[in-house]
């Protein structure tokens, strides 16, 4: 199985941590991944903000890079829902790619069948269940099954968890006070889970979430699931 | 919508609701426990999915042979003995209204709850021409015992809680004993004592319709207080107006939206009061019955392949009580009698996204689809959102500076030399901007994050500049 890493522009720019993680994780799982260095962006920013001409070079370029692999994973569930939701409809070359690409939980239990992938990360965490990874990739129970499989890990419950933290891409600039206010009851539940790490599955969220805890003067750190699921006892995070 | 003219942008408007923390915490309440009710009103079907399913196709296929089922509407109407009306627009809807009124000779007139009224801004024109409309949903009184508007489609006081509701009523209301508490059944007691007076004289009422049955001409509305029922029974003429979005083939169809619309909007397996009626009947209820039919921006709407979706919407305001954004931004912010996501998608369909408040609304949105999952006819609202923001984009009042940084952004990430660029240049300022691993104050238009939240440093490597160095981690 030929798979390719998808890292997002967010990820490959802001938190590439994330992305070695996820390389580190499968490596130890047995899967080489390839990169293919013609990547860029899914295009959401550009369709969610009302640019969708712009976005369609995007796609058709997401596209032409993926195509010759037999699986693409991705560590944001918000751009892996885009492509597989929304690509096929701008472009209708892109329908073959589409359903390859995966959200790294999804990856995970679907297509390595695996749920302890020999993690170890001795923390609280609460898990925020992202609204695109809810309702969009509807990931379900996939990636609290694998946080419950990590050797040391404290589950916690984060109080109204399915409600969105107000990230929104560029709602958060274009409606910045609404935004603001959704954060900062969603830092607030997360304070009141008694949480050290509050995870997800999309940095957008985290950073959103983790912007509005340091302002506000919270320890809690945000942190990917990926690089919760790619700490071991001899590397961690 | 007259009464809604020069509503300011909803970022604006919704500004002063986020601040206002009563407002903020009334509407908090009041949503968050229907919300819960109505999950649990819903778990109680095991065929809701179905349910769901049957009431999108019912409403899909009506739209798709709408002018058959109107005409059928119109032929069952007369044969009945009413008089069916066509109005295109707003105004013309408020002339025939208005001049049925005044063919009465009748000065007053008792509503039951519309939407389609308000949407027109009917009380407001039989103001114009003398005649006073007395609202007698609890709410709709409220609401216009305070010269105020409503702010949510089946609970417009949402935003006003007991003790300023006690404050209109000893203010406002004709007759209120001055002692009024706020005790809830005190104040169901002194509206139903002011109400009772009204329904009693009125020989004009004017109502909206949940739903039409073209088969047999019979009109339908659902309610929870008995007002409703009064007015279609008591008074001599009854005006009823209806967007004509509402009809529905048979009989049958009303099995499906009798159990979805309770359960979405109230929290009931069933709504305490259905009154259908067709047409007149000597000795019973009104003598003389007249239907407006209005299309009012809906016939441009049904033309779009993916705005259409909007007119399935039955007006439940399920979406309004799960959405985030309508919990903080309050209804007035959206500017029109229909807030929350089904306002931000319907408003600037019906009314065309030409209007800053209009072209705003699709953005009052994070997209986050709980309106879609709560939706009992299945209204993809947030696909509907993004196809108005391409639309305002293309047609709308822009904002140069968007416009600029999403070509910029369009550029630099269609090439992944350019993106490798700009992350270089994006590590390169990390000393300038970063201390203890956050910024705190973004440059230009992203201050609008860094006003309430810090910012992630850039950091010294991308990770494709990693890849490229250690060949995937393969080299040190």
């Amino acid at each position: 199985m030929r798979i390719a890493l998808f890292i997002t522009c967010l990820n490959d720019t802001l938190f590439p941590d994330t992305g070695r993680a996820v390389v580190r994780l499968l490596a130890r799982l047995g899967h080489d991944v390839e990169f293919p260095e013609a990547q860029t962006c899914c295009g959401q920013m550009h369709l969610n903000t009302g640019y969708r001409r712009r976005c369609a070079p995007l796609v058709r370029g997401f596209a032409e890079t993926f195509a010759p692999y037999d699986a693409v994973v991705t560590p944001s569930a918000s751009c892996a829902a885009m492509v597989r939701d929304w690509h096929p409809r701008i472009d209708p070359r892109a329908a073959p790619v589409a359903p390859k690409v995966h959200e790294l939980t999804e990856f995970l239990v679907d297509v390595l069948g695996v749920i302890d992938v020999g993690a170890h990360y001795p923390h609280r965490v609460a898990y925020h269940p992202t609204c695109h990874s809810l309702r969009m990739l509807k990931v379900g129970e996939r990636p609290l099954r694998l946080l419950r499989a990590v050797d040391g890990l404290d589950l916690v419950e984060l109080p109204d968890a399915d409600e969105c933290c107000g990230f929104g891409g560029t709602f958060a600039l274009k409606n910045a006070d609404v935004s603001s206010a959704m954060g900062v009851d969603k830092a607030a539940a997360v304070r009141a889970s008694g949480a050290d790490v509050v995870c997800a599955a999309d940095n957008s969220c985290l950073m959103h979430i983790g912007g509005t805890l340091t302002r506000n003067g919270s320890g809690v750190r945000t942190v990917h699931l990926a690089e919760i699921l790619a700490a071991t006892r001899e590397g961690p995070s | 919508m007259p009464t809604y003219l020069g509503m300011p942008p909803f970022p604006k408007a919704a500004r002063d609701a986020v601040a206002d923390r009563r407002l903020r915490a009334n509407l908090a309440h009041a949503t968050g426990t229907i919300r819960d009710r109505r999950l649990a009103a819903v778990a109680e079907l095991d065929d809701w999915a179905a349910l769901r399913e049957a009431g999108r196709r019912i409403k899909d296929h009506t739209l798709e042979h709408l002018d058959h089922y109107l005409r059928l509407l119109e032929e069952r109407v007369t044969e009945a003995g009413g008089v069916v009306h066509w109005a295109r627009d707003a105004d013309e809807a408020n002339r025939i209204v208005v001049d049925l009124v005044k063919a009465t000779g009748q000065t007053e007139v008792v509503k039951v709850k519309s939407m389609a009224t308000q949407e027109i801004g009917l009380n407001e024109a039989l103001a114009a021409d003398g005649v006073t409309a007395h609202e007698t949903d609890l709410a709709e009184l409220i609401v216009q015992l305070g010269d105020d508007r409503p702010s949510h489609i089946l609970v417009p006081a949402i935003h006003r809680n007991r003790a300023e509701i006690r404050d209109l009523f000893r203010r406002r209301m004709p007759g209120a004993p001055p002692d009024l508490s706020d005790e809830p059944a005190e104040l169901a007691e002194a509206a139903r004592r002011h109400l009772r007076a009204k329904f009693l004289s009125a020989r004009v009422a004017v109502s909206g319709v949940n739903f039409a049955v073209a088969e047999t001409g019979t009109l339908v509305v659902l309610e929870s207080e008995g007002n409703g029922r009064m007015c279609l029974t008591l008074p001599e003429t009854l005006i009823s107006v209806m967007g004509i979005e509402k009809v529905l083939p048979a009989w049958r169809d009303l099995e499906v939206f009798l159990q979805l619309l309770p359960r979405s909007s109230t929290a009931e397996r069933m709504n305490p009061y259905t009154s259908t009626w067709t047409g007149v009947t000597p000795g019973d209820g009104p003598g003389d019955f007249h239907l407006v039919l209005l299309d009012n921006g809906r016939t441009a709407t049904l033309a779009d392949e993916v705005g259409r979706q909007a007119l399935r919407c039955i007006r439940c305001s399920a979406c309004l009580n799960v959405c985030p954004v309508y919990a903080r931004a309050g209804g007035h912010a959206y500017g029109s009698p229909y807030p929350g996501p089904i306002g931000a998608i319907l408003s600037p369909q019906i009314r065309g996204i030409g209007s800053p408040v209009d072209a705003s609304l699709p953005y009052a949105s994070s997209l986050c689809g709980a309106c879609f999952e709560a939706c009992p006819v299945a209204i993809d609202l947030p696909e509907v959102l993004v196809h108005l923001r391409a639309r305002a984009v293309e047609n709308g009042p822009r904002h140069p500076l968007v416009d600029t940084a999403m070509a910029a952004a369009g550029w630099t990430l269609r090439s992944p030399g350019r993106l490798a660029l700009a992350q270089r240049v994006a590590s390169s300022s990390r000393r300038l901007v970063g201390r203890r691993g956050r910024i705190r104050r973004l440059p230009g238009p992203l201050r609008a994050w860094t006003d309430t939240r810090d910012a992630p440093v850039p950091p010294p490597e991308s990770f494709r500049a990693w890849w490229r160095r250690t060949d995937g981690g393969r080299r040190p």
